[in-house]
């Protein structure tokens, strides 16, 4: 899996490829989790991940969670239909917010 | 995100067969107890294993977890053949397959919480906080949320059903095995678990092999059902067709009339007396 991070003006959107799984996952809960300290508003861009585990989703929720805390945004980017069937089976696609693009996530930058 | 992209494993390029069995036979001591079962799982595929009690459906189910040794036989499992895996291939295997036994196998001094975490704790290095996330996320698909610190003492014959569901599949495996997932349960709460296997099946794109003598669930769940008989497959097909066979045996284990064998004379003599003839 490769995570690259790009600065979208007050936004720093996460780029994911690959799979996200019990190997892969503790990178991006380290990445996502050292942005929200640095204060950044990750926008998580899932368009080129090709599998996400329950750990990968795990990472996203505690991160998620620890943005709401700081008082800062985040956001998943292009939520494939199959990911999204394991998000609903937790009714978290009521929890996150989501994109269909990365210029929609990051209106205002 | 690409069409492409999956929550569930990958069921392989050639969409092999998940599990593959030939020829498997097994006898505990004199008694044959598998009689030749030949038999497949495909990817995503639901299987349900029926019959009655002495059928050998139990066992069966046992050898595809790799607990027992066959006679004679081959098994494969992700296309693994279980007869020549051993060690560190054989670990790997199991983290894939996800198993809900009938009385639930919870650790009775571990709460829900621990129980489900368990497999995370033994197979992966991942964050504790990681972990518990992953197991409440499985807690909450099970309907079992705020009930995480209770003891399983402390659950109800569904609930502990439900939560060894969500151990079963806090490693999202690839194959789901359930052993009488609504037996002894309420009509309720049996119907409650049957959605909740194809739910998983959905979202998660396991396979599923269910062991049940529950006609109901079977008939709602299935996409096969493999009917067993005095350790040997009567029929493997639709539920469709399972319900339409005009097979005597099959009509008996649907209209749930008792078993009537023919009796042996010879062999019940020497069964009696231990004297052969």
């Amino acid at each position: 899996m490769e995570l690259s991070v790009n600065d979208h003006g007050n936004f720093a959107v996460v780029h994911l490829k690959g799979d996200v799984d019990l190997q892969t996952s503790p990178q991006v809960r380290k990445g996502l989790l050292g942005l929200l300290e640095d204060g950044r508003r990750p926008v998580v861009d899932l368009s080129a991940v090709t599998y996400i585990d329950s750990s990968g989703i795990a990472s996203l929720v505690e991160a998620y969670q620890t943005a709401r805390k700081k008082g800062l945004s985040f956001s998943l980017v292009q939520v494939s239909p199959a990911a999204m069937r394991v998000l609903q089976l937790a009714r978290l696609d009521k929890v996150f917010t989501f994109h269909d693009t990365v210029e929609a996530a990051t209106v205002g930058a | 995100m690409s069409a492409a992209a999956q929550t569930a494993a990958d069921p392989g390029p050639d969409n092999a067969p998940v599990i593959e069995v030939r020829g498997l036979v097994t006898h505990y001591g004199p008694r044959k107890i598998l009689d030749g079962i030949d038999l497949e799982v495909q990817p995503g595929e639901i299987l349900v294993i029926m019959g009655g009690s002495g059928s050998g459906k139990s066992t069966l189910l046992n050898h595809l977890l790799g607990l027992l040794v066959p006679t004679s036989g081959a098994i494969r499992v992700l296309g693994e053949d279980l007869n020549a895996i051993d060690g560190v291939a054989r670990t790997l295997l199991r983290q894939r397959l996800g198993v809900a036994f009938q009385g639930g196998a919870l650790f009775s001094s571990l709460s829900v919480l621990e129980n489900i975490m368990l497999p995370l704790i033994e197979h992966t290095r991942l964050d504790r906080k990681t972990m518990e996330i992953m197991a409440r996320l499985k807690l909450e698909v099970v309907n079992l949320a705020g009930f995480e610190h209770l003891m399983p003492a402390e659950l109800s014959g569904g609930m502990i059903k439900r939560a060894a569901l969500a151990r079963a599949i806090v490693m999202d495996p690839r194959i789901l095995f359930c052993d009488e997932p609504s037996a002894g349960l309420d009509p309720v709460v049996a119907t409650a678990i049957d959605q909740l296997i194809l739910d998983l099946r959905a979202a998660m794109g396991m396979s599923v092999v269910v062991v049940t003598h529950e006609l109901e669930s079977a008939f709602k769940i299935a996409d096969r059902i493999c009917v067993l008989d005095r350790g040997k497959v009567l029929a493997v097909d639709t539920v469709a067709a399972i319900r339409a066979s005009d097979h005597p045996r099959i009509r008996n284990l649907l209209n749930r009339q008792g078993e009537d064998p023919d009796l042996d004379v010879d062999a019940y003599l020497e069964r009696l007396t231990g004297i052969d003839l």
